[in-house]
């Protein structure tokens, strides 16, 4: 029997052939993976995983890919770091940091989940990737494509960044600028990914794309030394994530892993585009789409298609959700550069500025195992913080003014 | 017949597309997909739907002419009705 039973309707339970498919016929539900987990569990042991790649593939019994990997062989297995100076500046005494800074190669998230994508879609016998994204998910999706020798067509706003175009353009990709605003984009997408054969990542291979999230739950047990984290702090786009990084704890409890699942999911989104966290703040079980105004644009959507699926995925673990202003997301980015050395996203400083606020609403408590999630490099998002971080010193070569500038001590 | 969520060219052919539809709250007591029937050549086939007092929202399939759906989708706009994909957003 395969590991993959089919595809079936989150709405209705219909269920569907594992093909490139992503709603149900008879609902209009979005569709999801439904795996043969005996099957699995006979296949997979801590042993065979901890024998694997370094990769997120060291999953792939639980990954949606019928034979082995081929694109993205590196994506994963990222640092869990003991965040033990942000821990103590918190209060808290076992903060960990998930690093997806460092995800390979394009240093975000997103690298698992375009991985498991596009090697879906080569099963699938699709030769071309598409997305359309305002930054991470489309350098991931050129950068994979490149690699996997696919034809990749990238759909962006008229008015992104340049660095963000040019992190595209340097894979030669046929990047397309979509005159208009962020719905026009959207909606040409949605057409296009309906009438072209092309494996639209978050699109028709959505169903596989979305498990990806599922590593960054798996990598943290297991480097935790197999255990599942009291609580979790996870950013909010789309608000897939936080729901994969759910099932994956869950999955685990189902295979034998672990002998039970009592982590509190924790979703974190921008004041400025907060959606799903309004709605979980106002006790109700639906969110009012928003038109996003926040720096982190990475998790600027405001008409989330998973919003009802993490308020559920909230509610079911225990978990809160929090939203932060742009002056705390900076503040967050900066903490977490100060304390740790780990220069974050935009995204990233959502994930801290929510940690903050949780832990001083008690919600988050100094004993227990807190992991937060940080999903992409600072990097790629420099102009947010240009303006806050100070300026170097500047004095002529001369050791005398070196020496009045910064004491004998060397200090300033 | 075709089946996707947006029509990509206009053309002559029956087809049938898919929508998330959204009511602002001042729009809720009104018969709109009633109106939309009698106002333009489609079928309406709702497939789930949550409507309250102060929100609400239909997943539905209209069927007929690429060109009088999309005629129907810019009626719906014009009332005030928020029209997106089946996916919502497909920008990440």
């Amino acid at each position: 029997m395969e590991k993959m039973k089919a595809l079936i309707c989150r709405e209705c339970g219909k269920e569907y052939p594992t093909e490139a498919l992503h709603v149900c016929e008879l609902c209009f539900g979005p569709l999801e993976v439904k795996y043969n987990y005996e099957e699995i569990k006979e296949a997979m042991s801590r042993a065979s995983v901890e024998a694997g790649p370094k990769s997120l593939w060291r999953y792939k019994e639980l990954l949606p890919i019928e034979g082995g990997p081929t694109v993205g062989l590196h994506a994963g297995m990222t640092p869990l770091v003991h965040a033990k100076n942000l821990g103590s500046f918190l209060g808290l005494d076992e903060l960990y940091i998930k690093n997806d800074c460092v995800n390979q190669p394009t240093l975000s998230f997103k690298d698992r989940v375009v991985a498991v994508a596009l090697t879906r879609a080569r099963e699938l016998g699709y030769e071309t990737a598409a997305c359309a994204s305002t930054g991470n998910l489309a350098n991931s999706v050129a950068a994979h494509a490149a690699q996997a020798g696919m034809q990749c067509y990238v759909f962006i706003p008229g008015d992104l960044e340049a660095a963000k175009v040019l992190g595209n353009l340097i894979y030669r990709p046929k990047v397309v600028e979509i005159e208009g605003n962020y719905d026009d984009v959207n909606r040409l997408c949605s057409e296009i990914a309906g009438e072209r054969r092309w494996a639209f990542v978050n699109v028709n291979i959505r169903p596989y794309y979305a498990e990806g999230s599922k590593t960054l739950a798996f990598e943290v047990v297991e480097q935790l030394g197999w255990r599942a984290p009291d609580q979790v702090v996870v950013p909010m786009a789309s608000g897939s994530l936080l729901t994969k990084i759910w099932k994956g704890l869950n999955e685990f409890k189902k295979i034998g892993f672990l002998k039970d699942v009592s982590t509190k999911v924790n979703g974190a989104q921008a004041e400025g585009c907060s959606p799903i966290a309004t709605a979980f703040k106002d006790g109700r079980d639906f969110f009012k789409p928003v038109k996003p105004s926040t720096i982190a644009k990475s998790l600027a959507i405001g008409n989330p298609a998973d919003g009802y699926y993490a308020l559920k995925t909230a509610a079911e673990s225990g978990g809160a959700m929090e939203a932060v202003t742009d002056d705390e997301i900076i503040e967050g980015i900066k903490l977490l550069a100060q304390t740790e050395g780990i220069f974050a996203e935009t995204a990233g400083g959502v994930t801290i500025g929510t940690l903050c606020k949780l832990v001083k609403q008690g919600v988050i408590k100094k004993n227990e195992v807190t992991v937060a999630y940080i999903t992409g490099n600072g990097l790629k998002t420099q102009e947010a913080v240009v303006d806050s971080v100070g300026r170097p010193y500047r004095i002529p070569p001369s050791l005398v003014k070196f020496e009045e500038t910064f004491g004998q001590q060397g200090a300033a | 017949m075709r089946c996707r969520s947006f029509p990509l060219l206009p053309v002559a052919a029956m087809t049938k597309l898919r929508f998330h539809i959204r009511f602002p709250e001042e729009k809720i007591p009104e018969p709109v997909i009633y109106q939309i029937g009698h106002e333009y050549q489609v079928v309406t086939s709702i497939r789930r739907a949550d409507v309250r007092e102060t929100t609400g929202w239909m997943d539905v399939e209209f069927s007929g002419e690429t060109a009088e759906i999309e005629r129907a989708i810019a009626g719906l706009r014009n009332k005030g009705v928020l029209v997106d994909p089946i996916e919502l957003n497909v920008v990440e």
